[in-house]
Order: C-alpha cells, then structure tokens, then sequence
C-alpha cells in the first residue's frame, strides 16, 4: 500500500493559539480513517490545511508523498484529487439540486471549458445515479436552499461523490441525520473506502463504530491514540479527555 | 430553455417596436409626431439600459456590487469622442487639422501619443472595447486575485472612478480638462445635427441594448453562468469545487466593462458631449440603482430599470430639479424594503398571481447583500 497523504510535524496557531500543534498523521491510500476528539481539537482546522484554506505556520502536507499540499490553494488542492464535505453543510442554496450536483461533476474547470460546455448523456447519467444514491431524484429541479438540513447533508456528500475525488474529507456528516440515515451514511463510505481514501469527522460514536476502521483522536491540536475503536476507547487518556464525558 | 425566453422575448419585441416606431414618427409621418429631441433622448435611455445589463452581471449574477461602473462608461464615450474630436478636423474654431480646438487653445505643439490612431473609424471602434476591458483587467486581477470582496470591493471600485475623475479634470491629462471633448460636428461623413443620422445612432443602440442583452443571456444560461452564481452565493465552496474564482470574476468584470464601453460609446455622438463628470461616483451609483430599481439579477429588469428611472429623472428635473436626489433616494429605499425583486419582479408576480409573501422569501435567499463575512475579515487566509 502506498501513503496517500502525510502530515509531518504541522503546527497553526491563531492570535497565540495552538490550534494544530505538531501534528503528524498518515493514510494510506484507498484507507478509511475517522478522527474523533472534543469540540475544538482542530479536526476541522486539519481539513483547511489540507484543503489548501488554511497555511500552517511549519511543518509539511505531501499528497501522494510527491506534491506538498501547503502550496496549494483550495481550487489547486481540489483539482488533484481532494473533496471535502463541510460541517455546516453548504450548497447553492439558489440553485437547483440537479445544478448543484451539475457543478460538481468532475471535469474541467477553466473558464472557457465552463462557458461552452455542453451536458453529455454520460454526464447526465451520471447526475441521475448520484441523485439516485443520495434519494434526492424527487427534488431534482427544487431549489438546494429549500431542502431540509438533513437532505442538504446528502445533497453535500452528492456533490463530494461527483467530483469522483481521490480523497473524500468528510467533516460531521451524519449531524441533522435520523439513525438510519446515519447507518446508511456510514455504509455509504465503507462502500468508497478502497477505490477511494476518505477521511470522516464525527462525534457520533455509534456511526465511528459501524464505519468499523482506524480511528485517530485529536486533543489540543495534537493526535492523542491511534488504533482500533476498542483500543482507542481503552486509552485513559483519551476516555478522560472525551469519551468519558 | 433557450436564449430568448419569455420575459426576454417581451422585452425584444418592444424595443424592436420602439426602435422602428421612434425614427418612423420623426422621419416619415407628416407633423412629426416624434420631436428630434426626443430621439436623442430615448437613445441615451437605450445606452443606460445597456450600461445597467452590463453592470447586472457582474453584481446580479456573481455578486460584485461595482460602484466604479460608470468610468467604464465614461472611457468607452472618450474613445469614440476622440474620434469625434478628429473627424471635425480644419472645421474647428482654429481650424487647425491636426489639434482638436482645445490643444491649440493650450497651446500643444503636437497631437499626444495616445490620440494616434483616433482619426481612424475602426481604430476608435476597438480602443472603444480595448480601454475599458484593460483597465477592467488589470484592475480585476489585483482586486480577485488578493481576494478583496464586498464592501471593500465596492469601495476601491468607487475610488478607481473618482481618480479617474480627478485626473480627467486636469488640463495637462489631454482630454480637454474639465470641458471635455464637445463641438463633435459629424461621425463617417454624416452630419451629427441631422434627424437621420440620429435616427441612426438611436436604431443603433437599441440594437446593441438587444445583443448586450442576448450576450448576457448567453453567459449566464450557460455552466459558466452557474459557476458565477456559485461564487456570488458560496464563494469558498465553489473554489472547493476546483474552480478558480478569480478567473470567472476576470472574466466577466472585463465583458461587463466592455460593454459598458460600448454604451459609452453610442452615448457621447447622441448627447453631443463626454467631460470628467461621466467619472463622477455619484453616476455609478446611479446605475446600480437603476439595477436594484428594475431587478437583480434578471438582466432585463436591469434595462427596464434604468429607462424607467432615467425617464423619471427627466421628467422630475424638468419640473422640480431640487426634488429629484431626494425621490431617486426615497425610490431606492422603498424598492428595497417593498420590492426585493425589483419592479419586473412586481410585474412577473403579479402575472403569476404569487402572493407577495412567497416572492419576498424568494428574494430574500439572494437580495441584496452587503453583509462582512467573517471568513472576509480574517486577513490570515487571504493569499496573494
Ligand atoms: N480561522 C480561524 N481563526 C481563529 N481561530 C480559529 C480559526 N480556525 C479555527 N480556529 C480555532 O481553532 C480551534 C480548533 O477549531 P476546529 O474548528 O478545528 O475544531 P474541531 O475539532 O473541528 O471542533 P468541533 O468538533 O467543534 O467541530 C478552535 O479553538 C477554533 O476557534
Ligand atoms: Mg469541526
């Protein structure tokens, strides 16, 4: 198996805060991971470095142990492979759910690819089967803004799906989701995980259970335990800083 | 789908009915029913219907509420006044051939580098495009690129506007200082004063009000058209998406700008005169309320929007000129307050029978916005 992405000593701080502090982590590629830890740990923080949002103060980020992801910007850190789902959901909440998946559609980007593009029946097919798996084929021509939060959380794991990313982040997504929902979410990437690399967020421990994979904490910026949930969840530290709440 | 829909279909129809029966009721029909002034004046109605297309897309459709709008304009009129300037030729009161009246009166020695090439016709005709889309350009790729958007955004547009202003107004710029470029005499050969060629210059704008309007449309049905609605209500996401946000943003500030020239351009030979007050910011904000006035975002409420207002606005000066800033300001509260949607959104809701509370919730999802984002503030993530 070969390293799909590895963080090496990353530290940010905001104002004097460290919100990632030498933080290093490994996923090998085709590997589902989940990263659990309190409110503030820097999970999401992780993601904008990754994504190209954020710039961390030291450290490196390789892709594919080539290309060194801090030197990217969103758009660059998007076009070689790497999608992300949003805690807050967010869609274009103007526009309809076909379009909002339309626009995610892997494809060119440029300017004048966008202004003479033509939708291709494989495209078109391939608008129908995401809307198919995430059950929005009802609201199709709706608009996204209309959609109830726990169809906006689909509609986004849509339009990650779309973009047929080497790497899926996926930050909380099972939050505004019923419990089958969340169980069919959580089958959802167990069935991505292997042709793709993805990487979950969450705070629901009985949806880290069914995804059934390595799990790593987070706590003050930093990776706490690595393992197994059971072995994680045997760690004192981790039981006293999370779990045991 | 297709390019001519509905409201776009009325619209052309009318201003194709307008554009015949104008010139028809002043040229051909005995009495003249249609004064030559009036020609004049509907044609510069037409060019800030284009000028208010040109601004509803990038502040419509990808949410760059520009407040600079009108110097686009302004350099598209000094273009093709430049022109004029030179086709007057020996016929000016020093009856210099070279020198425009104002040079020789501030005693140039010899035409300027820059008015080269202004005698010419086609020359005219591109730098009509060519200046404002460059300073668009070069304006929009340090603006986009360092990711400067909302109020901030609006305020260097406004001030790129007044500096232009201020330099236009200042002799030693060549431009005939705070006078400007006037005493145009004819344009091709034909006599600028006649009802023709006016008939002419006014068939021509409503012409160009109709492909503005189609090139628009054309932009803003097609992807790209989604990837700029995209930036102007999720600009973060959409660069998540792959997009390069700055590249749109180019993109269409420069063919707003352009055709913003180009309404510049048909403007100045129908009113006979283009000076540094073009430039003034009250002007561009003028326009967008034109926009805000007739609807956002929908293209021909924009066009609609500023015939409507601009023939207010003659009317009203007409009679009471002190009232006027104060009901364009008075006009402007109560569209936003009561007509999110703009008058064509009052027309088109009352057409559908909506109820007016649904269609305020509609509009509220993409009103006007000129709320600070927080992501905006933080200067940290702001890359170069
Ligand atoms: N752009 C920023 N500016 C200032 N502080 C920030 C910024 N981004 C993150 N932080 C701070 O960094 C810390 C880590 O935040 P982060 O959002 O990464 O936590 P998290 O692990 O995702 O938490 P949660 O489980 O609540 O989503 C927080 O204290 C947050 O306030
Ligand atoms: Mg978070």
């Amino acid at each position: 198996m070969s390293i799909q992405l590895a963080l090496d000593g990353v530290s940010r701080s905001f104002d004097g805060f460290k919100a990632i502090n030498e933080l290093s982590l490994t996923v090998e590629k085709g590997e589902l991971r989940a990263v659990i830890g309190p409110n503030g740990a820097g999970k999401t923080t992780m993601m904008d470095i990754i994504t190209g949002k954020t710039r961390p103060d030291t450290g490196s980020v390789m892709w594919n142990q080539t290309i060194d992801l801090t030197e990217q910007d969103e758009a660059g850190a998007a076009r070689l492979g790497i999608g992300r789902k949003f805690q807050k959901p967010t869609v274009f909440e103007t526009q309809s759910v076909e379009d909002n998946i339309a626009l995610s559609l892997a494809g060119e980007r440029s300017v004048w690819a966008s202004l003479f593009h033509r939708r291709s029946p494989a495209e078109a097919t391939r608008i129908t089967e995401i809307l198919e798996l995430v059950r929005l084929e009802d609201q199709r021509s709706d608009q996204a803004g209309d959609l109830s939060h726990g169809q906006k959380q689909w509609l986004e794991i849509g339009m990650l799906l779309a973009q047929d990313p080497e790497l899926l982040l996926v930050d909380e997504p099972a939050a505004g989701m019923t419990d089958a929902e969340t169980m069919r979410t959580a089958d959802l990437l167990r069935d991505i995980a292997g042709k793709h690399t993805v990487i979950v967020v969450e705070h629901d421990m009985e949806f880290v259970r069914a995804l059934d994979c390595r799990v790593t904490v987070l706590h003050q910026g930093h990776v706490l335990a690595e393992g197994s949930l059971d072995h994680v969840s045997a760690n004192p530290e981790v039981v006293e800083v999370y779990l045991g709440r | 789908m297709g390019l001519i829909d509905r409201r776009m279909g009325i619209f052309l129809a009318g201003l194709f009915v307008l554009t015949v029966a104008i010139p028809y009721g002043n040229l051909a029909m005995s009495g003249q029913p249609v004064p030559s002034y009036v020609v004049s004046l509907l044609g510069k109605y037409l060019c800030y219907a284009l000028l208010a297309v040109a601004l509803d897309l990038v502040w419509g459709y990808c949410g760059i509420l520009s407040l600079g709008h009108g110097a686009f304009f302004a350099l598209g009129g000094y273009a093709m006044g430049m022109h004029l300037m030179r086709e007057i030729g020996d016929r000016g009161v020093y009856a210099n051939p070279d020198l425009p009246d104002f040079m020789v009166f501030l005693n140039y020695e010899a035409l300027p580098w820059y008015w080269h090439g202004f005698d010419m016709f086609w020359f005219a005709c591109i730098m009509v495009l060519a200046v404002p889309g460059l300073l668009a350009f070069v304006f929009g790729w340090f603006a986009f690129r360092s990711r400067v958007t909302g109020v901030y955004l609006s305020i260097i547009t406004q001030a790129m506007t007044y500096a232009l202003m201020l330099a236009f107004f200042r002799n030693e710029m060549g431009f005939g200082g705070n006078n400007g470029l006037t005493d145009f005499k004819d344009v091709l050969g034909f006599d600028l004063q006649s009802d023709v060629t006016r008939a002419w210059l006014f068939g021509l704008s409503g012409l160009a009000l109709a492909a503005g309007l189609l090139i628009a449309k054309a932009i803003t049905d097609s992807k790209l058209g989604k990837v700029l609605i995209a930036v102007r209500d999720a600009e973060s996401r959409t660069r998540f998406l792959g997009y390069r946000v700055e590249e749109y943003k180019l993109f269409v500030f420069v063919v707003s700008a352009m055709m913003a020239g180009v309404a510049g351009a048909l403007y100045v030979p129908q009113v006979g005169i283009i000076n540094p007050g073009e430039f003034s910011p009250a002007n561009s904000i003028e326009i967008v309320i034109w926009v805000a006035l007739g609807g956002r975002g929908t293209l021909v409420g924009a066009a609609l929007g500023a015939i409507l207002v601009a023939g207010a606005k003659t009317l009203l000066t007409g009679w009471l000129p002190e009232v006027w800033l104060f009901a364009l300001g008075a006009l402007f509260v109560l569209v936003t307050i009561f007509l999110p949607k703009g008058v064509l959104g009052l027309i088109e809701g009352r057409q559908k029978g909506q109820s007016a509370s649904r269609e305020r919730a509609a509009a509220r999802a993409d009103g006007v916005d000129l709320e600070v984002r927080p992501e905006e503030l933080r200067g940290e993530e702001v890359k170069s």
